[in-house]
């Protein structure tokens, strides 16, 4: 028996934009890969692969990219896997292609320490330039990135405001009212009768919606911890993320861990 | 332990006189005589031989290890000065070590030898652990983690330069695992400083003393092949004692079909219990151990003091059960393996075991620890939860007379564990790595390490060894211009000490009792009642009740990062406690149970409900023969199923029905799901698998052939969570992730990034980068025992036989049983959010 691990996927290139392409070129997933939502009665698209969509504006929102995650642990002697930027990047460029947005938010903690944009590797700046050419891009402020360097492009923002809607890094407790935030990296599991899984979701209560973390290394907290109730203390959606679809469920359904 | 040897044992006078008069004396003192093995063991490090002593429980053996080092310091001049650490001791719980050391101060004060002995644990407080190094015992008692510690300190040359023994306890249970790994490469260094001392090994039965006796010495460096013969130690074994008195419980009621429990033989085991002094319930699973605590207790009209104890719950709480089984102030303990390896707390008289063992050498040895005494027989009871496990038992039973042994072989060593050493070593010194490969490949678990692995795993160790070099500013290690490597900074050596070893626990969370608000809010504080795994946490909503350290809880939720739970007035638990699936048991005693299915004859030993099934199945289906694979089919319901037997295991059957399942998919037979148990496994399907069977499409044979260890295995193992739990251990003891770091505690939940998804990346990008290589030997030989399967499926091949039946066979009924029990691996995981996506939409639109 071989114990060797064969290589079935081929290794991913982080694609060089050709701007004209058309967006059937992508078939998967398709957009009905997803789920409506709606925040102070502003409707949504919640993405199977974690990202916002707004249609009539072509926005894209993203939250927690935590760009360079690896080579900053890399610094601390822990030497995770160096790929981590190019496999966000991938995730993200295959969305930018197919819906082709008007404008990209990335909601703050977009690099894991405000030095990652200097540590990104040539490849991975390239695969970043490339999304933002042709369109607006936004960098909300994080805890881990309130001060990225001019250098990176894009627009530096602390908070956006759009109509109704609010959006920015940390969830607010005074004012959720109409609220986009990440930050808080939800997760969900959830309990059926053959087992549990654990998947990455939105949450949300018709007023707020928090998004999941869609960098490679970001990991997850359960939304049934308490860090969530001050945000949504009576009813809740988590909006969980399914390789078909993303799948809303209520709390009674979700179980720790 | 017991370091009393036996009124009965033999002198043997002709090397008696090896013994000074002083230990005559006190043997004579104590009414003893000095045996035959301990004389021999003796004899053979007066001549500077390393040599494995296999004796049973209760002969002596540690005395027999210490013997040699007591009487060198009964011979030196009284004021020799200054003489450095003689003796390395070295036990793989670091309880053994503390009480070795106790049991040891007897013997040492009584003949008032001139020698200081101490002990070097996790627990040791740092100021002893400094002064140890620069004013060492005499006699240390430690174990792998700490001498790997005091391996990778710069001391080590002069720490290590006097000692002239180690003493290995245990080994047995050391060598077949990653701590053993860590042992034997911290042991190349030890004999390369002390100048080869003698090694004493000390273990119970083994299969294969020879894997042993070669892992206790150093392997000569042989040119790219391992040396053939392997250089052996010296060996003697000591016969076992009396033979146990073992039975099997003869129940008044019913052996179930299915289930772990054993419900139905509860009274008759506290009716055991009362008629005893006192009697370790042992149980393979601390959830088990809850359930049968809190029934017995239910039961206990009576009163008898019962306790618990497994490794879940609070330390202080372990003692005080520790210290009341020594006083006898208890009757019974319900326990887990946390009792193992002969740990002696007081008078034991009964042994029972709920549920099969899971192996021989585990039996004989839980068995062992009712009555130290080698010439008295110890008393055991089985408890079979079930039909099958009645087979299971008597097989066990009629292992343990035979002496049968079934330690696993010894694997080659783990490049994780390699990566680990390599950091140790540089700590400890500048490495010249022709040297340190040298060195290395001493060590019998790495004789056939080669070069180029080495090399890849120093890398490994420097900058991570990814193909995208992008890392060398922060490598680990470097290569000075000597062509030496050192560490680059001193926080990289705090890293390795904070994080040394190989036990990589479940994650852990701990319990805390909490009162409720008058408004239903879990109040702060409390009172912390253990830890618990992690995995059972995730299976809990809200308000789901738990049987945890002997009371029902409520849990309330996880709160910094503790499970916050409070009383409830419930009796029963709402969470049914035995995950099945979540223990890897596996069964060593399959042959033995095949063999009394196929024996009609040895049915006369077993209950008769248990041979009247069996004789049922012979008339409605068949028996298969020894060397014989049963596959059955037959319609129910509204479904076509497939149950097979090979009694390999639950591991071997889901990775089997896992890949049966795919090759149904192909055929077109469309599979729904499996279910694997420790015996058989049975898989659903829509179309009659039976009638495709017959018209060779596919046959029976070909769906069983042994190529489905190819690709389908990769494809389903890439994906399968059994492998992503192997990465985790693999990366935290190769050390690319660190639980703890300098100045902060971290616990296994905290782990900074998920393993999964490092597993994930790393895949995508590198898929044949060394630590994944390193994953996949380690699953292909433990946690899925694929070559166990792969042994299986090249001894049934042509000997398959095809039962085509028209209802389910009583054989069947022990798995079919299981079916919506459990969870039924192989369907769509996605399945379970699109049933709790419909719930909303149904409770919306109520």
């Amino acid at each position: 028996m071989s114990l060797a691990l064969r290589g079935d996927l081929p290794l991913p290139v982080v694609p060089f934009p050709t701007p004209a392409m058309p967006a059937s070129n992508f078939s998967a997933p398709a957009i009905t890969a997803s789920a409506e939502v709606r925040i102070a009665g502003v409707a949504f698209t919640a993405l199977a692969n974690g990202a916002l969509w707004q249609n009539s504006d072509r926005l894209l929102i993203v939250a927690d990219l935590h760009l360079e995650k690896g080579s900053s642990f890399a610094r601390r002697g822990q030497l995770l896997p160096p790929y981590d930027t190019a496999a966000t990047l991938a995730a993200l460029s295959e969305l930018v292609f197919r819906l082709d947005p008007a404008a990209v938010v990335a909601l703050g903690d977009s690099f894991h320490d405000n030095a990652g944009a200097e540590r990104l590797g040539s490849y991975d700046r390239a695969a970043l330039s490339a999304l933002q050419r042709g369109r607006e891009w936004l960098w909300v402020a994080g805890n881990h990135d309130d001060d990225l360097p001019a250098a990176i492009g894009g627009e530096h923002v602390s908070s956006i405001a759009m109509g109704p809607l609010t959006l920015r890094h940390e969830p607010s407790e005074s004012d959720g009212d109409g609220e986009i935030a990440g930050h808080l990296h939800p997760a969900a599991r959830v309990a059926g009768r053959a087992g549990s899984v654990r998947r990455r979701c939105f949450i949300g209560d018709g007023s707020r919606l928090i998004l999941p973390a869609f960098g490679a290394y970001a990991g997850g907290l359960n939304v049934l911890d308490l860090a969530f109730r001050s945000f949504f203390p009576r009813r809740f959606t988590a909006f969980v993320l399914g390789n078909e679809a993303v799948y809303p469920v209520s709390r009674s359904r979700l179980c720790g861990g | 332990m017991t370091i009393a040897v036996s009124k009965q044992g033999k002198s043997d006078g002709g090397i008696g006189n090896l013994l000074p008069r002083g230990f005559t004396n006190w043997f004579a003192g104590r009414g003893w005589s000095p045996r035959a093995h301990q004389m021999a063991l003796l004899e053979h490090t007066r001549r500077g031989l390393s040599t494995l002593l296999i004796a049973p429980t209760g002969a002596g053996k540690t005395l027999a290890g210490f013997l040699p080092s007591l009487i060198a310091f009964s011979e030196q001049a009284p004021d020799a000065g200054k003489r450095g650490l003689h003796t390395l001791y070295i036990s793989p719980l670091k309880a053994l070590a503390v009480d070795i050391a106790r049991n040891l101060e007897a013997p040492v004060a009584e003949m008032a030898l001139d020698l200081r002995l101490e002990t070097r644990t996790g627990d040791t407080p740092q100021h002893k652990r400094r002064r140890q190094k620069y004013d060492p015992p005499d006699i240390l008692l430690t174990t792998p983690e700490q001498l790997a510690l005091l391996l990778a300190s710069a001391d080590a040359g002069r720490l290590f330069a006097t000692v002239k023994t180690v003493i290995l306890d245990e080994l047995h249970a050391l060598v077949t695992s990653k701590r053993g790994d860590l042992l034997s490469l911290g042991l190349t260094r030890l004999r390369r400083l002390a100048g080869d001392p003698i090694m004493i090994g000390l273990s119970a039965t083994v299969a294969e003393p020879d894997e042993l006796r070669a892992w206790l010495k150093g392997q000569p460096a042989a040119e790219n092949v391992r040396p053939d013969p392997a250089a052996l130690s010296e060996l003697i074994v000591v016969d076992g004692g009396a033979s146990p008195a073992i039975t099997i419980l003869q129940s008044d009621e019913r052996v179930p079909w299915s289930g772990h429990t054993a419900r139905y033989a509860y009274p008759e085991i506290l009716a055991a219990v009362a008629a005893h002094r006192l009697s370790l319930i042992f149980v393979n699973t601390r959830s088990q151990a809850e359930l049968l605590f809190q029934e017995l207790w239910r039961l206990n009209s009576d009163g008898l003091p019962i306790a618990i104890h497994h490794g879940s719950l609070d330390v202080g709480q372990r003692r005080r059960v520790e210290s009341a089984m020594s006083a006898g102030k208890i009757c019974a303990v319900v326990c887990t393996s946390t009792l193992d390896l002969g740990l002696d707390w007081g008078d034991v008289d009964l042994v029972v075991h709920v549920g099969v063992p899971k192996g021989a050498s585990r039996l004989a040895q839980r068995i062992g620890c009712a009555n130290h005494r080698l010439d008295e027989p110890s008393e055991g009871l089985l408890v079979p939860a079930n039909r099958f496990e009645v087979l299971e038992c008597r097989a066990a039973l009629d292992a343990n007379y035979l002496g049968a042994q079934d330690t696993p072989p010894i694997r080659p060593g783990g490049l994780d564990v390699l990566a680990q050493h390599v950091l140790g070593m540089a700590c400890a010194e500048p490495l010249d790595l022709s040297e340190l490969y040298d060195e290395i490949r001493s060590a019998s678990p790495y004789g056939d390490l080669d070069w180029e692995t080495f090399e890849r795993v120093v890398d490994f160790v420097a900058t991570g060894g990814y193909a995208l070099r992008s890392y060398e500013r922060f490598a680990k290690i470097r290569r000075g211009k000597d062509g030496r490597w050192r560490v680059s900074n001193q926080r990289i050596a705090q890293q390795y000490r904070l994080n040394v070893g190989t036990i990589i626990e479940v994650p852990l969370l701990n319990v805390r009792l909490t009162r409720m608000s008058k408004s239903g809010v879990a109040l702060r504080g409390g009172r912390a009642l253990g830890k618990i795994e992690e995995y059972f946490i995730e299976t809990l909503a809200p308000a789901d009740t738990f049987l945890f350290a002997g009371h029902v809880l409520a849990f309330s939720g996880i709160r910094d990062n503790e499970v916050i739970a409070t009383r409830t007035p419930d009796e029963t638990p709402k969470m049914p406690l035995y995950a099945g699936g979540k223990f890897p048991l596996t069964t060593y005693l399959a042959e033995g149970v095949r063999g009394l299915i196929a024996d009609p004859k040895s049915w006369s030993r077993l209950p008769e409900a248990v041979a009247e099934w069996l004789r049922l199945q012979r008339n409605r289906s068949t028996l298969p023969r020894l060397d014989q694979l049963l596959v059955e089919t037959f319609p129910r319901g509204d479904r076509f199923y497939l149950v097979a037997y090979p009694f390999e295991g639950r591991l071997v059957h889901q990775t089997l029905g896992m890949l049966l399942t795919r090759r149904l998919e192909r055929a077109g037979l469309k599979p729904t799901g499996f279910v694997a148990t420790d015996y058989s496994l049975a898989t659903s399907a829509l179309e009659d698998i039976g009638s495709a069977f017959a018209e060779g499409k596919p046959t029976v044979d070909e769906l069983f052939d042994e190529d489905m260890l190819g690709d389908d295995l990769e494809a389903w193992l890439a994906e399968s969570y059994l492998l992503k739990r192997t990465f985790r251990n693999t990366a935290l003891i190769s050390g690319i992730i660190q639980k703890r770091h300098p100045g902060e505690q971290k616990t296994g939940r905290q782990v900074s990034v998920s393993t999964d998804l490092i597993y994930d990346v790393l895949r995508r990008f590198e898929p044949d980068h060394i630590l994944l290589q390193a994953t996949w030997t380690d699953a292909a030989t433990g946690l899925l025992d694929i070559a166990r399967l792969g042994d299986m499926l090249s001894r049934i091949g042509g000997r398959i036989i095809h039962k085509r039946l028209d209802r389910i066979s009583p054989l069947a009924i022990p798995v079919m049983l299981e079916i919506g029990r459990e969870a039924i691996d192989g369907e769509g995981r996605e399945e379970i959010l699109r049933e709790a996506a419909d719930d909303l939409v149904r409770e919306a639109s109520r």
